[in-house]
């Protein structure tokens, strides 16, 4: 693997049991990203967006080939093992933000820290830093309640960055949010993926996302169909 | 972690109140069920202890034999040296001699002729001598109903509803037909100094009491007894204490070949009552089981419906990387949290409850107008240093078990699926 080399994947396939036999979601996928890529797997519904996602993201392992991730084989880790590279290495965005209701800002932000055992003035100096980049210094005590759609992603955002990851996982972030807003998260994120060469990597289909994505990995039927760097 | 999870569960009211109300509620039916079951069974024995039993009782071991009959003329005899020499011997425990006796009450009009006629179960008891112990034993003052405690020789006290039914009052004469000692006749008159209300169904039927020295005239029984009663310097029945006893005694009085020598028994080998003694110990665990199992039930319920609200939190928090066991990990902290404030507080109430109950009792003397077994009609709590802890039991344990069942369900939560599941 190059060393800017971040993921490495070469013939994958996923496998799904059906009642009647199998269904491969994933059929022979080979592809590299690299630091600081801001790549979108883009295509329709059931061509194998998030089950790549997945995958990369150590939810879940290949049915056959190979995944490199961070250096590390999605096939030969253990569920504590998957769980530790999400823990330090991974950040995650859903596209339904979910944050803890009860759990102000800056504890939803908290959270992925609390569990890498760092002590509180660590932990509060990466979370207001965190809340700086997503301008949600004035939101620290709000709940997620008390937030539009557009902050509550912000929040996402900024628990998934909190503690530096290499590489962001984002499904359909801006599926919730209206255009103005999903402008705003875009343009957030490639300030973040410029200012720490965090990799970004999107599953989706709006054009909003696809609009801003530097590399564009297109999904059919479980294959990569076109893989092209765009001109942003 | 640990302060996240609590500023989750303090939030979060149904996370907390209402587990904690669970818990609470349980637990204060636990302690205040053992209290009261515990004094029920308590003031039982201890009732039977007053009026019969003793903590030890001291007879002729023909007359234990033959108890039921009332057999006075296997009574003990040479009672009064017997009685000075366990004073000396055991002198932290109050000793009292007493002599059963039944008969016929006769209530002769003014010209002497029967008016009505009723059979009695009587006692002889001390009660002129100065010595108040039997009185307060058998709450003879609180118990006068009419009339006034005997002051004389010669004075008896009926039961109001054996005076009722004689159609007698206090201050009238009724004579004592029975038998001596000896096995002849026995007729002695006695003046009525007041009827009383034992609150024992099965003593309010028929009994009188007399003094000991007037039983002794009217049946021929100087120097004799039919028991003497033993009691403990403790308020309850402790059997250690009560072996103890009898073990001193066996060696003060070894058996003599005497038939008529005097032998003592515990309150556990009188009456069954060693069969309710067992009873209480297994009450506590009964009552602890039983809530235990329905809590349980409960919290299970209580911890899938808490597991199906925070899917999408447990989702989120394997997402970021949280493994299955730390989950379940926080999961039983939570319940065990939530099982220890549920615990003191149940147990703080239900002691409060039990203490109303062993200071004022639960009155039932209406629901046993026919009973004819020796037990009181009011039922008091009784707490013990078992009940500050035993609430803790199905508080901490079912909260536990019910999350440790539910939080099973994480373990098959598939990560795979976690993108799917929380885009809702």
């Amino acid at each position: 693997m190059e060393n800017s080399t971040l993921i490495s994947i070469e013939a994958l396939k996923k496998h799904f049991p059906t009642s009647g036999g199998r269904f491969t979601a994933l059929n022979g996928i080979d592809l590299k990203i690299g630091k600081a890529e801001f790549t979108g797997v883009v295509g329709p519904s059931g061509s194998g967006k998030t089950t790549l996602l997945n995958i990369i993201g150590s939810l879940d392992s290949p049915s056959e080939g190979r995944a490199m991730v961070l250096g590390l084989s999605i096939s030969d880790l253990n569920v504590k093992q998957a769980a530790l590279l999400r823990r330090t290495r991974l950040g995650f965005i859903f596209q339904s933000y979910n944050l803890l209701p009860v759990y102000t800002v800056f504890e939803n932000v908290e959270l992925p820290l609390l569990l890498l055992k760092l002590n509180e003035s660590q932990r509060r100096k990466m979370v207001m830093d965190s809340l700086e980049w997503l301008g949600l210094t004035d939101k620290v005590k709000s709940k997620p309640a008390q937030l539009s759609g557009g902050e509550c992603q912000r929040v996402a955002i900024a628990r998934a960055m909190v503690k530096r990851p290499e590489i962001v996982l984002a499904d359909e972030p801006t599926a919730n949010l209206d255009a103005a807003n999903s402008h705003n998260i875009l343009k957030t994120m490639v300030r973040l993926n410029s200012e720490f060469q965090t990799t970004f990597i999107f599953a989706t289909h709006d054009d909003k996302v696809i609009s801003y994505l530097k590399r564009k990995i297109s999904l059919v039927d479980g294959k990569v169909e076109k893989d092209e760097i765009t001109g942003n | 972690m640990i302060r996240f999870l609590l500023k989750g569960i303090f939030r979060d009211r149904q996370r907390s109140l209402l587990p904690v109300l669970v818990a609470t509620i349980g637990v204060m039916l636990t302690v205040t069920l053992y209290c009261w079951l515990n004094g029920f069974l308590n003031d039982s024995i201890e009732l039977n202890a007053r009026f019969s039993t003793g903590h030890v009782k001291i007879m002729t071991a023909p007359y234990a034999g033959n108890i039921d009959q009332i057999p006075n003329d296997l009574a003990l005899t040479g009672v009064d040296s017997l009685m000075k020499k366990l004073k000396k011997e055991f002198p932290a425990m109050k000793w009292q001699q007493r002599i059963h006796f039944g008969g016929l009450i006769d209530a002769p009009d003014p010209a002497g002729v029967t008016r009505s006629q009723g059979p009695a179960i009587g006692i002889g008891i001390d009660m002129l001598s100065g010595d108040h112990s039997e009185i307060e034993r058998f709450n003879l003052e609180k118990s006068l109903r009419r009339g006034k405690l005997p002051a004389h020789q010669g004075d008896i006290l009926i039961s109001e509803l054996f005076s009722q039914k004689l159609k007698v009052n206090p201050g009238d004469t009724v004579t004592l037909i029975g038998s001596t000692m000896n096995g002849s006749m026995a007729m002695y008159n006695y003046v009525i100094a007041g009827t009383i209300v034992f609150g024992t169904p099965g003593m309010d039927q028929g009994s009188v009491i007399v003094d000991l020295k007037d039983v002794r005239d009217a049946l021929d029984m100087n120097d004799a007894a039919g028991e003497i009663i033993g009691y403990l310097p403790e308020k309850y029945y402790d059997d250690k204490t009560a072996e103890q006893v009898v073990t001193r005694f066996n060696l003060l009085f070894p058996p003599s070949g005497d038939k008529y020598a005097p032998v003592i028994t515990t309150l556990r080998k009188q009456n069954n009552l060693g069969q309710m003694m067992d009873q209480i110990s297994q009450v506590g665990a009964f009552v602890v089981l039983i809530f235990v199992l329905s809590m349980s039930l409960v919290f299970w319920n209580a911890g899938l419906l808490g597991g199906m609200r925070r899917y999408m939190e447990f989702g989120t928090r394997l997402a970021i990387g949280e493994d299955y066991s730390h989950i379940y990990r926080t999961m039983i902290y939570e319940a065990v949290l939530i099982g220890i404030v549920g615990s003191v507080s149940g147990t703080a109430v239900g002691l409060l409850l039990s203490l109303y109950l062993q200071n004022h009792g639960l009155d039932l003397g209406s629901m046993m107008k026919n009973s004819s077994i020796l037990m009181p009609s009011v039922f008091h709590a009784r707490i013990t240093a078992i009940a500050f802890f035993i609430g803790f039991i199905p508080g901490l344990f079912s909260t536990v078990a019910g999350t440790a069942l539910s939080g099973i369900g994480i373990y098959k939560r598939k990560t795979a699926q976690l993108f799917k599941e929380l885009e809702a």
